[in-house]
């Protein structure tokens, strides 16, 4: 059972992983970007829609990467919508990414109707991404089916944090990202283009938590349909403030939330559960991440141009 | 090398900018040498700004050339400055306050090795060039751990790491201690000794004796003179700066005081950075007297109306009206005390810019009996009042439904004093009432405020406008960084020596 809870909070991990990643490159750049689920959403049902095609064209064991793609590039786009509106429109940040995702959910919901025949929900895919073992790694006991049997996607996320982290602190394209973020009057005056990287950060923003909806559709469920996503937007959110914007914070936030999920999962069986309404459980997830932020609240500090318009002529 | 020597460095010639009708530089010209440290010198509004913004490359001027290097060219914006060797070092730092200083000072240009960035050759390029101007800072520092002063350092290592060889100050020492100013001092003399040139903008008189070769004065927009500092004194200086011909005429009644309205006893406030900010201030107004304070922009004059006001908590001293002490009292409860309050910013603290001139009319007294019916607002009372107010006080708007925020800011202006005049009060704070006002909005608001000091009312002015404060004060307070540095009378005093204990004379002499 230790081995279940850990390799499932690995897979839950991995799809807050790539949500929560992609929030925070967006808010170090200094846009709020609540719309998180929306792009899950959306990546999710790209992914799906993606996925079905490829298999419809007799692709196979390819179907899924083609998903994993299609989200990513249809979401891009998608996420250029917010980085328009806040950006160049000056909306309300908050705003722009409620709508977000509120356009996402009814208008994917209108799309699988459109392109399935009037179905609630997207046709199940008979290929989807199958676990994979890392060779001897795999073979130590308890941990090693744990930490080294898990899906491609869990992989990708737990190398994207590596990969960010590692622009971010190592490179200088991170540091005149996290600058912009904090103030982007000094970036302007080293002559740097504040409004280009704060639009590739939000378009990226919204790719790399597309990716995070696409995991859930192409290990665990199998097909796209309105509850997909439930609100996991929400919770990469909370683990982007639990991480402190920081690429390893965000990693053990959505650590910390994948395992409060992968034990709801696994209370369920035990004995004593069986009295207990199985929506106490549900809840888990969403308490966890309540606590989570009241213990931390006080000792966070966002990026210090968080959500403030960039005008250049306001010096 | 005796070419070298006199190499101009700037030569700004016949420069005019105008704002529309405004003319905030008229045909001002400056040279600037290799190795020289040029101030440039003005009262507040005076144009030393703009200039530098031309100089820049923010504003481009309407008439008149930039020769940089002897090379005539047009500065397009402020990164062809940089690139043309101008660095300017801002009066409010641009720096990312949790980035090390040497990520501060790299950020645009940084040193790559493959796709990585090269700290270790960032920090040792920092370093270098921060030992050879003397400007020692720690490079692994994070900016938000450091003081003011080091900060300005690192604003100076940011302009001589991206190779500025003309620097400018604006108002360097404004923000500083006095231990840092002089370490500043040293700092400029150091960077001229190695071959750079230095534009500094101030209205200190004593900065500009310690360190300044050259300095221009400019007055109103208009260049004045360029004198060598070697063949000057201050005294010529601040007559320069401030002008002769100031007149003062205002029909008032004789001079005669009744019980002290407001006392002020040790008043010392500390900034967030834990800086004296208000220091040890004494200060009474009287009835049927107006007391000036005079000084320069950031002196602690806001700092200094706002306790009195109870907008800022102070740590030191005690403030009286009539006698009472008002440390525990709300702000609420000190205007209901006979306290009105003509704030500086009109559209941040006195006024709604979105409301019209009724609703911009009650809003210190809103919650009053007479402008409430149970839970409505009295509207009828508001809008009849307002009408009468308008005519009043001359306020020209369309009706009183008018939105505040179109009108000009003379009648704005006398919106609030209308509104603050018919409170009744026994004491006035009456910041820089005339900001950005013509001479005939000028002229009114000096009338009315004059009216009440006739009345009885004890005024206490706090404005920069030099002319206003010998205009209007019966007694006057020189304010400097903090501290009433002298006290005189309008009678008894003359321009140019009120200009020397502004810009810090006799308490900035060591």
């Amino acid at each position: 059972m230790t081995a279940n809870i850990i390799s499932g909070s690995l897979i839950f991990a991995a799809a807050l992983l790539f949500g929560g990643l992609g929030g925070m490159l967006s808010e170090r750049a200094g846009v709020i970007n609540l719309g998180i689920e929306g792009f899950m959403i959306s990546g999710a049902f790209f992914s799906a829609v993606g996925a079905y095609y490829a298999e419809s064209a007799g692709l196979g064991g390819l179907s899924p990467f083609i998903g994993l793609l299609t989200a990513f590039i249809c979401t891009a786009i998608f996420s250029g919508m917010h980085a328009l509106a806040t950006l160049k429109y000056k909306a309300d940040h908050v705003i722009s990414g409620v709508v977000i995702n509120l356009l996402a959910a009814n208008v994917t919901f209108f799309l699988v109707k459109l392109l399935f025949d009037g179905a609630a929900e997207t046709p199940r895919l008979t290929n989807m991404f199958s676990k994979i073992s890392i060779p001897f790694l795999s073979d130590v006991p308890i941990i090693g089916k744990a930490l080294f049997r898990s899906y491609p996607t869990t992989y990708i996320a737990f190398a994207a944090v590596l990969l960010i982290g590692f622009v971010f602190f190592k490179t200088s394209l991170g540091l005149r990202l996290r600058g912009v973020g904090e103030n982007p009057g000094s970036i302007d005056t080293a002559g740097i283009n504040v409004m280009k990287i704060k639009f590739w950060a939000v378009m990226m923003s919204g790719s790399i938590a597309s990716l995070g909806g696409a995991t859930i559709v192409l290990t665990t469920n199998g097909n796209f349909s309105f509850n997909t996503i439930a609100g996991q937007g929400y919770i990469a959110i909370a683990a982007v403030i639990l991480g402190r914007w920081n690429p390893y914070g965000v990693l053990s936030g959505a650590l910390l939330f994948g395992f409060a999920q992968a034990i709801k999962d696994q209370i369920q069986i035990l004995d004593f559960a069986s009295s207990i309404p199985t929506e106490v459980f549900y809840m888990l997830p969403y308490l966890v991440t309540l606590l989570a932020l009241i213990f931390t609240g006080r000792k966070t500090r966002a990026p210090k141009a968080l959500g403030i318009h960039y005008d250049a002529s306001v010096r | 090398m005796e070419q070298k020597r006199v190499e101009k460095v700037l030569e700004l010639k016949h420069i005019t900018k105008k704002f529309g009708n405004f003319v905030a530089n008229d045909d001002v010209s400056l040279t600037v040498r290799r190795g020289e440290i040029h101030a440039l010198l003005g009262e507040n509004g005076a144009g030393k700004s703009t200039l530098m913004n031309v100089v820049f490359g923010m504003y481009q001027p309407e008439e008149g050339s930039i020769s940089v290097y002897e090379n005539e060219t047009k500065i397009e914006n402020p990164n062809h400055a940089i690139h043309l060797g101008i660095g300017m070092v801002h009066q409010h730092f641009k720096l990312i306050e949790n980035f090390t200083v040497t990520e501060n000072i790299i950020i645009g240009m940084e040193p790559k090795d493959g796709i990585r960035l090269n700290m270790k050759a960032a920090v040792k390029e920092v370093q270098n060039i921060s030992e050879k101007y003397g400007l020692k800072v720690d490079p692994n520092s994070k900016i938000e751990d450091l003081p003011v002063g080091m900060q300005q350092k690192v604003e100076i290592l940011k302009c001589l790491y991206r190779g500025a060889n003309l620097l400018i100050f604006d108002e360097p020492t404004a923000v500083l201690t006095p231990d840092e100013i002089g370490e500043l001092l040293q700092v400029m003399q150091k960077l001229v000794a190695e071959g750079k040139s230095i534009i500094l903008i101030t209205h200190k008189l004593n900065e500009i004796m310690k360190v300044a070769d050259k300095c221009t004065i400019i007055r109103k927009g208009k260049y004045i003179a360029t004198v060598d500092i070697k063949d000057s004194n201050k005294e010529e200086l601040a007559e320069m700066m401030i002008g002769k011909n100031i007149s003062r005429e205002i029909d008032k009644e004789a001079y005669n005081p009744k019980q002290n309205v407001l006392e002020i006893k040790n008043l010392t406030m500390l900034s967030s950075s834990k800086k004296k900010v208000l220091n040890n201030i004494n200060l009474t107004v009287a009835a049927g007297e107006i007391v000036g304070i005079a000084g320069v922009d950031g002196n602690g004059q806001m700092e200094l109306a706002e306790a009195i006001i109870k907008m800022r908590d102070f740590e030191e001293g005690d403030i009286l009206i009539n006698g009472v002490s008002q440390k525990d009292k709300s702000t609420r409860e000190i205007y209901e005390s006979g306290v009105s309050y003509v704030p500086a910013d009109r559209h941040k603290h006195g006024l709604v810019l979105e409301n019209d001139i009724a609703e911009n009319l009650i809003l210190i007294e809103y919650y009053k009996e007479k402008y409430n019916q149970g839970i409505k607002l009295n509207k009828a009372l508001m809008y009849e009042e307002a009408r009468a107010a308008m005519k009043n006080y001359d306020v020209r708007a369309e009706n009183e439904y008018t939105i505040v925020r179109g009108m000009s800011g003379g009648n704005q202006q006398k919106v609030i004093l209308s509104r603050e005049i018919s409170r009744d009060p026994e004491l006035l704070i009456i910041v820089q009432p005339t900001r950005g006002l013509d001479i005939g909005a000028i002229d009114f608001i000096h009338r009315q405020v004059v009216r009440l000091r006739d009345k009885g009312v004890a005024v206490l002015l706090i404005s920069f406008e030099l002319e206003e404060i010998l205009t209007l004060s019966d007694r006057i307070d020189i304010i400097f960084d903090g501290q009433i540095v002298g006290q005189t009378k309008p009678t008894e005093t003359n321009d140019r020596e009120l200009g020397l204990m502004m810009a810090g004379k006799g308490s900035g002499d060591e």
